[in-house]
């Protein structure tokens, strides 16, 4: 198949290494490795552009309090705010904290539910972001009885 | 070789709750194999949701992603018969795209 074709009719970057697919698409949908291998989860953030984060009631995070097998932790993101175009989840104390950023379109809700692993028990962050990268975010502490990231 | 992802999209109440469950390692570069070497990261870091062929959601995914993604959206709208396909990429360049249809 050919990926540059494809990633120009998708819009998104795509191949290995990213770098004939990354350039010929919008900077802004590129994959953003520096933020996936940031260390600390405001970290992640600085490099996503995203401002400190408000914790607000606005964001309605749900994760288990104690997850038994941390391979595995349900988390589920949502905030009626209008004007939201990013939910990101982020881990604390895993080695890579960011885990997933979800781009919302007009046409669907800020409501996206997912999977994650943990290595340990962490505050994990779900971070809502508003047009001008103003943020919002909810946390909750998920107690790890057997770790999902280390072998 | 990639094995296909299972996607339900069920419209009701003015919108379309899509539930997809791909197939994927997702390695997240921190595991060791019996002899102690790191087995490298290998996993979806891309994924696009398009309706009725338009781009509606995308995402990017880091090692912290569950083994065999589970992912959950609700689309505004949506009647029985639109299709639903999505995309994704993993960090070899792999690609797999599935469609299916909103019930």
């Amino acid at each position: 198949m050919n990926k540059r074709r494809q990633a120009l009719k998708t819009g998104l970057a795509l191949g290995a290494a990213g770098t004939l697919a990354s350039l010929a698409c919008p900077p802004a949908l590129a994959y953003d490795k520096a933020a996936f291998e940031a260390k600390s989860w405001q970290d992640a953030l600085k490099a996503l552009g995203v401002g400190t984060p408000k914790e607000s009631t606005e964001v309605v995070f749900l994760a288990p309090d104690i997850a038994e097998n941390g391979a595995v932790v349900p988390v589920s993101a949502s905030c009626a705010l209008p004007g939201i175009k990013r939910i990101i989840f982020l881990v604390e104390k895993n080695p890579a904290p960011l885990v997933a950023v979800f781009n919302v379109s007009d046409d669907v809700l800020a409501n996206f539910s997912a999977r994650c692993k943990m290595g340990q028990t962490s505050m994990v962050y779900a971070v809502a972001v508003g047009a001008d990268a103003q943020a919002w975010m909810a946390k909750k502490e998920v107690k790890v009885t057997l770790g999902g990231c280390g072998g | 070789m990639t094995e296909p992802m299972r996607i339900k999209a069920q419209s009701g109440a003015g919108q379309t709750t899509v539930r997809i469950l791909m197939n994927h390692e997702m390695e997240s570069g921190q595991r060791k194999d019996a002899s102690g070497k790191t087995i490298p990261a290998w996993h979806i870091q891309e994924v696009s949701a398009f309706w009725n062929g338009k781009v509606v959601m995308t995402a990017q995914w880091g090692p912290g992603v569950s083994k065999n993604p589970y992912l959950q959206f609700f689309i505004k709208g949506g009647k029985p018969g639109d299709k639903i396909a999505v995309t994704w990429t993993d960090t070899k360049g792999e690609s797999r795209s599935d469609e299916a249809v909103v019930s």
